[in-house]
C-alpha cells in the first residue's frame, strides 16, 4: 500500500518533469526558429494552445497522483487558475516584452528594440497627458453619480406603488450596449437639428444646441451618457444596502425627534458606508474602462477634449498600428491605476474606520 | 394631511420623471425605426397620432412582414451578426460560470497553500483583475492572436470574454456557496462522497439561483461588448456591437435603419431585463452586503 502510493507519487513527479521539459523544448525550438535558427516545426504558434491544454490535463492528473484527496480539492481551483496564467500573466509579460519595442504593424522593418524609448516619448506626449486629465474629470464625476443614485434608492425604499415597474425601468440602461445608446442618443436624440433633445433645449430657449462642439459641454454630455447607463448600478447596491438595514433603527430615531435629514446623515449615511464603498469601487472600475461611447460619438473630439485613455490607444492603433507605443501607453495606464485604486482603497478604509 | 399629499407627490414625480429619463431613448428608438425622414424632420413623436408608421425600419434589415417571406441579404448578414453575437456570449458565459464556480466552491470549502499564498491571496488575485483594463491586453492579444490564427474566429473573442467575466463569476459565486451551509457538506462525506461528488451531487443543485445570476450578469456583458471585438474580429465573427458601430459611423445612412438596428441589438437584453429582472438584481447585490 505504501510503496504503491510512493509509485504514485513519482509517477506523478515524471510525467510533470516529462511533459513540462517536452512542452518547453518545443517552445524554445519555435522562438529560435523565429529568428532563423533552428529549423521550423509548425507553421504557426497554433498548436502551442493544443500543447499546453494537454499540459494542464497531465499536470492535473499528476497532481491528483501525488496528492491524491488533496490533490482533488486542489483541481477546484486549477483550471480557473491555469486559464487565467495563460490569458492574463503571460500576456501582461508579452506586453511589457512588445512595451520595449518601436513596433509598427504596418511598417516592413517589423520590430526593433528601443529600450526606454517608449517611456520618454509618453512623457513628453501631450495627448496622453490630456486623457489621464479627461479620466480624473470623469472619475470624480462618480460622485455626482452616486448621489443621485443613492436618492433614487431611497425613493424605491419607501412604500410605494407598482415598485417592480419602477425598479425594472430604472434597471434598463444598465443593460443597454454603450454602442446602441451611442447612437440612440448621442447620435439620434442629441442631434443638433432633428433630435428630441435639441428640440426641447430650443423650446428652453438655447438658440442653437450643440452638444459635441465646445469641449466643455462635450465632455458633460459624454458624462451624462455615461452616468446614465451606470446610474442604476450603483442605484441597485444601495437599495439592497437600505433593505438589509434593521428596521427598529430608523424607527428609534423617529421617537428621538430627528428630522429626516438628521436621521439620514447621522444613522443612515454611516450605516451605508460599506455598501457604499463597494459600489463606488465597482462604478470606478468600470469608469476606468469608459471607451465605447468616446469612441461611437466623438471619437475624442472635439480635438481632444473627450478622450479617455482607451479610446485614444484604440485610435494609436487603427489610424498609425502603433503597437509598440500604444502598449507602453497601455501598461502605464496601468501602473496608475494600481496606484490610485491602491490609495483608494486605503482612504476608504480610514473613511470606514473613523465612522465605526 | 396636506404635507403627507405633498411628500407623496414629490415621491411619485421624481420616480415617474426617472422613469421617463430611463424609458424614454428605448421609446424613441423603436419609434424612429418607423418613422419616415418627413416625421423625423419635423419632430413627430406619437405613432397615428401625429404620425402614419411604416415598416422602412425593419424593412432596411429584411425583417417586416413582407420581406420576411423573401431572399434578403442584409438579413441574412444582419443575422449572421445576431448568431456570432448569441454563439460567442452564450458560450464564453458558459464557460465562466463553470470555471468560477469550481474556483469560487473550492475557496469556501478548503484551505489551499501554495508556498506563502494562501486562500485569502488566491481570492486576491481571481478579483484583482476586476482592476485589469481590456485595453492592457488589447494590442498583445492582437499579435498574440495574429500569430495562434485566432483572428476573427469566435473561439479567440470567447476566451477574452470569459477572462472579462471570470472575476465577476467568482465574486457572485462566492457569496452563494457562502450562503449554503457547511452542514450539507459533511452529510455528503458521511454518505461516502468524495469532494467532487459533494459538489456535483449536493452543492450545485442547490446554488442554481446563483449560478443563474451570474451566468445573466456575465450574458449582458459578453452580448454588449464592443471594444476586443471590434480589434478583434473583421469580417467572419464580426458581433452585433460591431456591427452596429460600423453602420454609425458610416454618413448618410437612414435615421429608421440605424434605429431598427439598434432596437434589435437591444432587444434580446430588454426583454432579459423584464423578465429575469430578480436574477440581475440577485447578481448585482452579492458580494455588497457582508
Amino acid at each position: 500500500m505504501i510503496s504503491e502510493n510512493n509509485n504514485n507519487r513519482s509517477l506523478g513527479k515524471t510525467i510533470i518533469s516529462l511533459s513540462t521539459l517536452f512542452f518547453l523544448l518545443l517552445f524554445a525550438i519555435q522562438v529560435l526558429s523565429e529568428g532563423g535558427i533552428t529549423p521550423k516545426i509548425f507553421e504557426n504558434w497554433r498548436p502551442f494552445v493544443y500543447l499546453y491544454l494537454g499540459w494542464c490535463v497531465l499536470l492535473s492528473y499528476s497532481i491528483v497522483l501525488i496528492n491524491r484527496d488533496k490533490g482533488l480539492r486542489i483541481l477546484f481551483i486549477l483550471p480557473a487558475f491555469l486559464f487565467t496564467i495563460a490569458m492574463v500573466i503571460f500576456p501582461l509579460c508579452f506586453g511589457v516584452y512588445i512595451a520595449l519595442h518601436d513596433w509598427n504593424l504596418s511598417s516592413f522593418d517589423g520590430k526593433k528594440f528601443n529600450g526606454i524609448d517608449n517611456v520618454i516619448a509618453l512623457f513628453q506626449d501631450p495627448f496622453y497627458w490630456n486623457a489621464i486629465t479627461n479620466m480624473i474629470i470623469y472619475v470624480a464625476a462618480i460622485l455626482i453619480e452616486y448621489a443621485i443614485a443613492f436618492g433614487l434608492a431611497l425613493l424605491l425604499n419607501v412604500q410605494i406603488l407598482a415598485r417592480k415597474f419602477f425598479r425594472v425601468a430604472f434597471l434598463m440602461p444598465l443593460m443597454l450596449s454603450p454602442v446602441a445608446v451611442s447612437w440612440m442618443i448621442g447620435k439620434s436624440m442629441l442631434e443638433n437639428r432633428f433630435g428630441p433633445i435639441a428640440r426641447l433645449s430650443r423650446e428652453l430657449g438655447w438658440e442653437n444646441p450643440a452638444f459635441f462642439s465646445s469641449a466643455a459641454i462635450a465632455r458633460t454630455t459624454i458624462m451624462i451618457m455615461d452616468a446614465w447607463m451606470f446610474i442604476p448600478l450603483m442605484m441597485i447596491m444601495l437599495l439592497a444596502g437600505l433593505q438589509a438595514l434593521p428596521k427598529d433603527v430608523s424607527e428609534a430615531s423617529k421617537v428621538d425627534g430627528a428630522t429626516p435629514f438628521q436621521q439620514f446623515l447621522h444613522i443612515i449615511f454611516p450605516l451605508m458606508l460599506p455598501v457604499s464603498i463597494t459600489a463606488l469601487l465597482i462604478r470606478v472600475i468600470f469608469k476606468l474602462k469608459l471607451a465605447d461611447i468616446v469612441i461611437n460619438v466623438t471619437s475624442g473630439g472635439p480635438g481632444v477634449a473627450t478622450d479617455t485613455v482607451t479610446s485614444l490607444i484604440f485610435r494609436e492603433y487603427r489610424d498609425r498600428s502603433n503597437v509598440g507605443y500604444g502598449t507602453m501607453m497601455a501598461v502605464m495606464y496601468l501602473i496608475l491605476i494600481i496606484f490610485f485604486m491602491t490609495n483608494l482603497l486605503k482612504a476608504f478604509h480610514k473613511l470606514q474606520e473613523k465612522y465605526t | 394631511m396636506t404635507s403627507i399629499k405633498a411628500y407623496k407627490i414629490i415621491i411619485y414625480g421624481t420616480l415617474i420623471l426617472w422613469a421617463f429619463f430611463c424609458l424614454f431613448p428605448i421609446y424613441w428608438t423603436l419609434t424612429t425605426s418607423f418613422k419616415t425622414a418627413v416625421s423625423v424632420t419635423q419632430g413627430h413623436l406619437i405613432p397615428w397620432w401625429d404620425y402614419q408608421p411604416k415598416w422602412i425600419g425593419l424593412k432596411s434589415l429584411g425583417l417586416d412582414p413582407v420581406s420576411l417571406s423573401r431572399e434578403s441579404t442584409v438579413r441574412d448578414e444582419f443575422l449572421k451578426r445576431f448568431w456570432n453575437s448569441f454563439i460567442t456570449s452564450s458560450s464564453a458565459s458558459l464557460a465562466a460560470v463553470i470555471l468560477g464556480s469550481l474556483a469560487a466552491y473550492g475557496l469556501s470549502r478548503y484551505e489551499y497553500r501554495f508556498k506563502s499564498f494562501g486562500n485569502k491571496d488566491i481570492s486576491f488575485f481571481f478579483l484583482s483583475q476586476m482592476i485589469l483594463p481590456p485595453v492592457v491586453l488589447a494590442l498583445p492579444f492582437l499579435i498574440l492572436y495574429r500569430e495562434l490564427d485566432f483572428l476573427d474566429s469566435t473561439i479567440g473573442l470567447v476566451l477574452l470574454y470569459i477572462l472579462m467575466v471570470l472575476p465577476i463569476v467568482i465574486w457572485v459565486m462566492r457569496d452563494q456557496f457562502a450562503s449554503i451551509p457547511m452542514e450539507l457538506d459533511e452529510a455528503g462525506f458521511m454518505d461516502g462522497l468524495g469532494p467532487w461528488g459533494v459538489f456535483l451531487r449536493i452543492i450545485l443543485p442547490n446554488s442554481f439561483p446563483g449560478m443563474i445570476a451570474a451566468l445573466i450578469l456575465s450574458l449582458i456583458l459578453c452580448w454588449n461588448e464592443y471594444f476586443f471585438a471590434a480589434l478583434l474580429t473583421s469580417t467572419d465573427a464580426k458581433t452585433i456591437p460591431v456591427m452596429v458601430a460600423s453602420q454609425t459611423g458610416s454618413q448618410g445612412i437612414n435615421w429608421w435603419s440605424m434605429a431598427a438596428l439598434s432596437t434589435m441589438s437591444i432587444a434580446p437584453l430588454v426583454l432579459m431585463g423584464i423578465l429575469l429582472e430578480n436574477y440581475i438584481i440577485k447578481g448585482l447585490t452579492s458580494g455588497s452586503l457582508k
